[in-house]
């Protein structure tokens, strides 16, 4: 079923109807800490504090909290979408459904208005007068550009300090904590005293605004809780941002693409702030590439010369280094390339969440060729991969995969604190000196351990054996120029051999439940929220029980097809239109496990919700 | 008593003989112009006794991007993808900034798929050296016609190349490196004088030369054959390179002679053939090289220096221990940062 079909491209509240669970079954009684705010704004009006703030205030009131930020391809201008869902049990995926929305933008306003279910509550800028387009909704209006006149005397500030009201309007509303909200507004703007000063002066005046004009009618509300104790707050982007600098990378290549631009952007400040050494000087070294031909080609120089290098890329820059991401894996050189996945093909939703790029990087290059991937899910594991990529790709002597995407690199998501990299730096099979003195030599593709996997030397060594030449042609165990049909086809098959026994090294799926049940349900990435969500709606709602594995890394390990082998339907969840990770699976398993396997996908830009995968899981088992 | 004992074998400064710089046996034709640019490689080398391990060779694609697998065969190397070399370079030397990089392009290489990384490594002056061995056609896929073919040059075919060629000298010039040189293939005191100076260097070198190939562009109507350049080769000046281990006599004519000293204190003479030429004037080099173009001549010699520019490495201000083989108590922050990172996020 092409799922997702049905919600159309920028405009996310068009065409969402809220099937159930909405704010219209609530009938009086007060729903606490358990819906979702849409704020809808230009792009460039400054929203990004407000909302911000708004999540992190909830957030410290202990209520488990998530954010998703649905922005145009624009820098200032179009409209933009940002939604907040509180979920007393947890649940941090997108959801589908929109209880409250903050209408600041007249461009959208009113479709996003007649979009609602019936029950909803909308915050609107006063001359919108929105509240004439029905009588099914709870409305509140705010002249936010009276308020903000009064708080801000600069006429030039008030497009950016306006955002600030709604803010104050809806703490009120929805019954925060204001010094929870103080505090969240001077973390947001740090140093800038100034701006913090305004910025709660006009969330005060929200606040206070609310509090004289607005009656409560709606149910929603924020209740103090404690499932947010000792958490922190970060992006995907960021946090694998922080892993790459404790999994010790020294060189870092990039050319600017969303959404993988703050991946090193955030990079390039931790790397400021803690990889100085007691010299003064750079303990790594950040270059800004001329395009991603030449970002893959430097982690390749730096790799083969014995720096841990990496690049973060998306889409388009992936199709650029398909050429080089073949001379890693046939020259053999550790790298690890980060693909912030986003919608395409071509130019696709530039700022649209996908995981598209899944089957393309598998086998990224001409000629027979297989990458390692590793899938992280969460902000946590994304930290904890970025040093599981490089210790795997300095093993193997290859590039390195992690696949991540806009929806995890780009929003905010509350985690538990990241745990210090176990696994010390582990630099491969990489011959000393003194190693060459002692054998006389060495052979650069001699499988000498049995694991596919040679010895190497690093330019600069200092012996007379030490020197193997790389080469993208073909070539013997010695690295020597070879035709032979014999050593081609014997490099290759050593090649394949090593990626066989990656097997065995890539992490290991999580196992979520198994518990028997003939259904299994397999995901990566992202989409693990929203399954989380949806075992819990099919259990509750429609009493259908299933178990769930979360692929983690590609190659498959013996886990994976074993949970195939002990489920007869095995729907696979994918954020693509094809199926990739099926595909996948499907060169892996067994012939007659085959038809076992079912799709799920999900396409239309927007980070999957429970709710898709549910109904859609639903539809299939009824056939 | 019979006089067996053979004489010892001659050795540079550190010791190792000219052999020790030698590599695989080419597989280029016989006549190659990149042959003897491999030859005077390796002279150079051993020359100025450069310590091959410290040496990184790295090549793109093409007859001259094979080459380095037919010298200095105990250096490592790296003949990566068309075009790219200029990338794998650059991520070596940030990886090792002792390394001496050595890349051997051509000019389909370089003028035409690698144009876009040729042009970024010299806005960067990332201290390595680049030459690029310049036939004017594609040898490996039989005689197409490069970027640098001269206009009005003609292929064996009788087809005549009626764009424009790209000047890979002026373009260097213009974009930040700072040391550009072009030479000839059959010019064996030139280009050795020059590699040998290029070594002293810390800055991008490019050196374009000119390196006829026999097999596709060597006949009549070719402007990169070896009997055109023996008529069109116009030297700016005559090249003496003492190096800093030598002792530098202080004996030159200041009139006829441009003095620089290099970056490890070793002296370039340029002997003045042309009277007004300043090689560190870099409008002046541009200005000549187009002048040249017009009259039809090959201008040949050092055509731009700059020795006070910085160069990549310097401008990243890295720790002195390269950084691939800093230790993981440098790299891996400790747990009380995490902590403190963790904090901030709270």
């Amino acid at each position: 079923m092409l799922r997702g079909a049905t919600e159309s491209g920028v405009l996310m509240a068009t065409t969402e109807i809220a099937p159930q669970g909405s704010a219209a079954s609530a009938g009086g009684r007060p729903i606490v800490n358990d819906f979702s705010i849409q704020v809808a704004t230009a792009n460039g009006s400054g929203s990004q504090s407000a909302n911000s703030i708004l999540l992190r205030s909830i957030f410290q009131m202990g209520v488990p909290v998530s954010g998703k930020n649905l922005f145009p391809s624009n820098i200032a201008g179009l409209p933009t979408w940002f939604t907040i869902r509180a979920s007393k049990k947890g649940y941090i995926a997108r959801k589908k459904e929109i209880d409250f929305a903050v209408a600041m933008n007249p461009e959208t306003a009113r479709e996003d208005v007649l979009n609602l279910a019936p029950g909803a509550a909308v915050l609107y800028d006063e001359p919108l007068k929105l509240n004439e387009l029905r009588s099914d909704l709870v409305f509140y209006s705010a002249p936010f550009d009276k308020i903000v006149a009064t708080v801000c005397p600069e006429a030039k500030l008030r497009k950016l300090v306006k955002n600030m009201i709604y803010v104050g309007v809806m703490a009120q509303l929805l019954n925060l904590d204001m010094a929870e909200v103080e505090k969240a507004l001077r973390k947001q703007f740090a140093k800038k005293v100034k701006a913090a000063d305004l910025n709660w002066n006009a969330a005060k005046a929200g606040y206070d605004y609310a509090a004289a004009s607005l009656t409560k009618s709606d149910p929603f509300t924020i209740e103090r809780m404690d499932k947010t104790a000792g958490m922190i707050i970060i992006d995907g982007n960021s946090a694998a941002a922080m892993g790459s600098m404790f999994a010790g990378v020294t060189v870092v290549t990039w050319y600017p693409i969303t959404p993988s631009s703050s991946l090193v952007e955030s990079l390039i400040d931790y790397m400021k702030a803690y990889r100085i050494g007691p010299d003064g000087k750079a303990t790594f070294a950040i270059v800004q590439a001329e395009d991603e031909l030449a970002a893959i080609g430097m982690v390749l120089g730096a790799g083969w010369a014995g720096a841990r290098a990496m690049t973060a890329t998306a889409g388009p820059g992936i199709s650029l280094m398909a050429e080089f991401a073949g001379l890693g894996y046939y020259v053999e050189i550790p790298g690890v390339i980060w693909d912030v996945q986003r919608v395409g093909p071509s130019t696709g939703l530039p700022t649209r969440t996908s995981q598209g790029d899944i089957e393309f990087v598998a086998k990224l290059s001409h000629g027979d060729t297989f990458h390692p991937m590793l899938i992280p899910c969460s902000v946590a594991e994304c930290f904890g991969m970025a040093s599981e990529a490089f210790n795997l790709a300095e093993y193997l002597q290859t590039p390195v995969f992690v696949m991540s995407d806009l929806d995890l690199g780009m929003n905010n998501w509350m985690s538990e604190p990241f745990q210090y990299p176990e696994a010390p730096v582990k630099r491969g099979k990489v011959l000393s000196k003194e190693d060459l003195d002692r054998l006389g030599g060495f052979a650069r593709y001699k499988d000498v351990d049995g694991d596919g996997v040679g010895y190497r030397t690093l330019p600069g060594i200092d012996h007379p054996q030490g020197a193997w030449f790389a080469r993208g042609s073909g070539h013997n165990e010695k690295a020597q120029y070879s035709e032979r049909p014999d050593d081609y086809k014997n490099n290759l098959d050593r090649l394949r051999h090593k990626f066989e026994n990656a097997r065995n090294l890539v992490p290991k799926p999580e196992m979520v439940r198994n518990e028997g049940h003939d259904i299994g349900i397999m995901a990566y990435g992202t989409s693990h929220h929203a399954l989380v969500e949806s075992l819990d709606q099919l259990q509750n709602e429609h009493g259908i029980h299933a178990d769930y594995l979360r692929l983690k890394a590609y190659p498959f390990t013996g886990e994976v097809l074993q949970f195939i082998a002990s489920h007869k339907r095995v729907y696979v969840v994918d954020q693509n239109r094809d199926g990739q990770m099926l595909n996948l699976l499907k060169l892996d398993v067994p012939a007659e496990h085959v038809a076992r396997l079912r799709s799920v996908l999900h396409y239309n830009g927007l980070p999957l919700d429970a709710r898709s995968v549910t109904d859609d899981i639903i539809s299939q088992e009824a056939k | 008593m019979a006089a067996t004992a053979t004489p010892e074998p001659k050795t540079n400064r550190i010791g190792l003989t000219v052999l020790d710089y030698r590599g695989g046996k080419t597989t280029l034709c016989a006549g190659c112009g990149h042959n003897a640019i491999s030859e005077r490689i390796i002279d150079a080398f051993y020359e100025m006794g450069m310590p091959p391990e410290r040496v990184v060779k790295l090549s793109g694609i093409g007859c001259s991007s094979k080459s380095p697998a037919y010298f200095m065969g105990r250096s490592h190397s790296f003949n990566s993808v068309h075009g790219r070399m200029p990338s794998v370079a650059t991520g070596a030397v940030l990886a090792n900034h002792r390394l001496v990089a050595l890349g051997v392009s051509g000019d389909g290489d370089s003028a035409s798929i690698g144009i876009g990384q040729f042009v970024h490594l010299m806005r960067r002056n990332l201290p390595m050296i680049y030459i690029i061995e310049d036939n004017g056609v594609y040898g490996l896929t039989k005689g197409q016609f490069s970027a640098t073919a001269d206009l009005g040059s003609k292929l064996k075919t009788g087809v005549i190349n009626d764009l424009p060629p790209v000047d890979t000298c002026a373009l260097a010039i213009s974009l930040g490196a700072t040391f550009v040189g072009r030479s000839f293939s059959g010019d064996k005191r030139q280009l050795h004088s020059m590699l040998k100076a290029a070594l002293a260097h810390r800055g991008t070198v490019m050196i374009d030369v000119v390196s006829p190939c026999v097999t596709f562009n060597d006949h009549e109507g070719s402007t990169k054959s070896y009997k055109f350049m023996k008529d069109h080769e116009e030297p700016l000046h005559d090249i003496n390179f003492v190096p800093a281990f030598l002792e530098i006599d202080v004996d030159y004519d200041a009139g006829s002679t441009v003095n620089v000293t290099m970056h490890d204190g070793s002296a370039l003479r340029l002997h003045k053939i042309e009277e007004d030429y300043d090689p560190t004037n870099k409008i002046g080099a541009i200005k000549r090289i187009m002048e040249s173009q017009e009259a039809d001549e090959v201008l040949t010699g050092v055509l731009y220096l700059n020795t006070a520019a910085p160069n990549f490495i310097d401008m990243l201000d890295m720790t002195d221990e390269p950084l691939a083989t800093l230790p993981e108590s440098v790299t891996r922050p400790s747990r009380k940062v995490l902590e403190e990172c963790m904090e901030e996020l709270r």
